[in-house]
């Protein structure tokens, strides 16, 4: 049976066995199952995923439902954590929650989880404020809202500020075969608030996980957010990732998205500015080889005056890697003043790997400064010289000219551990021991 | 040190070096003089194995060894160091960081072990004085918007750690103003020991006041057309490089 005939017969099952009781939410599980049944999964056809087919990983027979059986202990994956800082902790195992690995919160703010808050009605002002409000109503993004059942809730109050990130992470074991998953995390933070967070998607083994996750993150008046996503996953696992962000005016929320590991990943990133004074940055580090796939599909719309968004994607790609990069801004006819920059920047390393790179800019006000630009482009001779004269043999000079055409998007990391961790990941990535640290 | 014997080198089938020989021998400065497109960095770039140059013919040898086939790294391994006429800008890299990389892989090549960190920052310590360099000059991406006076500065500091055996300066008092020049010329001649030695490519006599040859050889049309003493400079200063060209079309 085909994946998507197996979704819409599961539901039903799905339904009965479902814990949670929220007549809100079923109500609109039901309409999301029949979005789904309508759309299905995207095809090539579709403009946005012209250059990404999901036919190949959608083949394999996903087990929906997996079972809560796991003996994971810390010590095993403990590589996985940035485990040098003190943070909270949100952890799944086969998309169950996984208490013991986790440190959660309920003073003065709250880092605890979906099923809570879809199932307690002292929620429930929330989820009728802000669940599904601003997920789009497509194919991949109804299917997680039809069979939502888990994730992460993060809630910062007034002028709180989260004093450690918060790490949220999605371990699958390998006892399924091969497994989908489907998180879903809510992030309210409210006026004058911050927080961190960092969020990772991991397979302990070899094995074929679909992960179809959706977020969506509300910064109220001048909330700060930086969310950093490290995608370093196995060589079996695929990754999509839809985020959408609704900022109000003054709030600062970046994202990081660092794609190294996996087999197709695809990053719909999506922020709405509804306010002035608003900023919003994209930044990205993608260093891919061997067959893997990373597409990232941004979305930066522009509605309100005065304001500004930064886009700075850089790709490294070798074998026969693909990468996508599809950056749409709008600008509506009220957004005068806007600010808005994009960059995609790539290295190829190999005849064989392939970028695709489409800026779109749709701009209706007349008062704007837009700019943007793509390159694509191989490591510079002159440079491999001046570096291999100076005693630094080839294979770390490449290492090295790669790693500093990355090193930009690095410095604006506001965890010195996680930044610290990500360039080990970089050195790890291109194979070498650069000799400093990095 | 370093022995070329007729080499001959060309870049997309058009020759450049037609026949060069050159004999340097420990503890010597030797300049290399010559109007524009003679040769003179190609020569440099040959000597410190640039790949886009195929040699045709001839051999260089460096302490008896023939190099000609080596790698880049290779050569600066050995104990090769190219000052560049236009060091290469490299963001996201600082100058400790890259410094340190070029000594750890040079002492990794030699079957050493990195250096111990409290001998580097003194080795650092001591050679940015030596150049005059600020501390915070040595935490800014390599090259990324310097000065060409600190460009060579920091070529010349460069040199300084990695301590050749053989330096090739090229062109290094292109853009630099009198007191860098004094500088980067002070320290290049603080370095020099009896068992190391210069090779000076300029076009102008003027840095050599500063570095002072013990010989001279004008390079003209890929030929080295006269060699001698320092005496050479100051003659080609007064008198420019066409007696040269037309003493050298003469003999062709």
């Amino acid at each position: 049976m085909e994946l998507k005939e197996k979704l819409l017969s599961s539901f039903i099952a799905f339904e009965n066995q479902n814990s949670i009781d929220n007549s809100f939410i079923n109500e609109l599980r039901g309409e999301a199952i029949k979005i789904f049944e309508n759309e299905g999964f995207p095809t090539k056809k579709n403009e946005a995923w012209k250059y990404t087919s999901l036919n190949k990983i959608l083949k394999e027979e996903y087990s929906i439902f997996p079972k809560a059986e796991n003996t994971i202990e810390y010590k095993d994956i403990q590589q996985y954590f940035i485990h040098d800082i003190d943070s909270y902790k949100i952890i799944f195992i086969d998309g169950k929650y996984a208490s013991h690995l986790s440190k959660t919160t309920h003073e003065g703010i709250d880092v605890c989880l979906m099923s809570a808050v879809m199932s307690k009605s002292k929620y429930q002002p929330i989820i009728e404020n802000y669940f599904n409000k601003i997920a789009s109503k497509n194919g991949l993004n109804a299917l997680n809202t039809a069979f939502c059942s888990e994730g992460a809730y993060i809630h910062i109050k007034k002028n709180k500020l989260a004093e450690r990130p918060i790490q949220i992470i999605h371990f699958s074991t390998g006892v399924e075969p091969s497994l989908l998953l489907q998180p879903r995390n809510l992030i309210v933070v409210d006026e004058n608030a911050q927080v961190q967070i960092i969020e990772r998607h991991q397979s302990l083994t070899e094995h074929a996980t679909l992960t179809n996750s959706v977020t969506e993150i509300f910064a109220a008046k001048r909330a700060i957010i930086d969310y950093y996503k490290v995608q370093n996953d196995k060589a079996k696992a695929s990754l999509i990732d839809n985020t959408f962000i609704d900022q109000h005016q003054e709030s600062d929320v970046s994202v990081h998205t660092f794609s190294f590991g996996g087999k197709l990943t695809r990053n719909n990133l999506s922020f709405f500015q509804n306010g002035e004074h608003i900023n919003s940055t994209l930044k990205g580090v993608t260093i891919v080889g061997h067959k893997q796939h990373v597409d990232h599909n941004t979305l930066v719309h522009h509605i309100e005056p005065n304001c500004e968004s930064h886009q700075d994607y850089k790709g490294i790609f070798g074998d026969s890697a693909v990468g996508v990069f599809n950056g749409k801004v709008v600008v509506e006819k009220e957004a005068q003043k806007t600010n808005a920059f994009q960059a995609n920047n790539n290295l190829l390393v190999n005849d064989k790997a392939t970028i695709n790179t489409k800026p779109q800019l749709e701009i209706f006000a007349d008062d704007v400064k837009c700019s943007h630009g793509c390159t694509i482009g191989q490591l510079d001779e002159s440079a491999m010289f001046y570096l291999r004269a100076r005693g630094i043999p080839e294979k770390e000079a490449r290492a090295l000219l790669m790693y500093a055409f990355a090193n930009n998007v690095l410095e604006s990391v506001k965890i010195p551990q996680l930044k610290k961790r990500i360039n080990k990941l970089i050195a790890n990535k291109l194979g070498v021991n650069i000799g400093f640290d990095l | 040190m370093l022995k070329i014997n007729n080499i001959h080198a060309h870049i997309d089938e058009k020759s450049i070096l037609k026949g060069i020989h050159l004999d340097i021998k420990p503890g010597e400065v030797h300049a290399i003089m010559g109007p524009n497109g003679s040769g003179k960095s190609t020569l440099a770039s040959v000597i410190a194995g640039k790949e886009d140059y195929e040699i045709e013919k001839g051999s260089i040898l460096f302490e008896g060894e023939d190099i000609s086939e080596l790698s880049v790294e290779e050569r600066a391994h050995k104990g090769i160091f190219l000052s560049f006429q236009y060091p290469v800008e490299i963001p996201g890299v600082t100058v400790t960081n890259f410094i340190k990389t070029a000594l750890n892989e040079t002492r990794k090549a030699k079957g050493l072990d990195d250096m111990p960190a409290s001998e580097m920052l003194k080795r650092i310590r001591e050679k940015s004085e030596l150049l005059e360099i600020d501390r915070k000059f040595l935490s800014r991406s390599l090259n990324e918007g310097f000065s060409g006076g600190e460009k060579k500065r920091n070529e010349i500091f460069q040199m300084a750690m990695l301590e050749p055996k053989l330096a090739i300066l090229d062109e290094t008092d292109s853009g630099l103003d009198i007191d860098a020049l004094r500088i980067v010329a002070n320290g290049v001649n603080k370095l020099k020991t009896k068992a190391n030695a210069t090779l000076v490519i300029t076009h102008y006599q003027r840095l050599l006041d500063y570095i002072v040859p013990d010989y001279v050889h004008v390079l003209y049309n890929g030929k080295i057309v006269k060699s001698g003493g320092k005496e050479l400079a100051f003659e080609l200063e007064e008198k420019g490089y066409d007696w040269i060209k037309q003493e050298a079309n003469q003999n062709a």
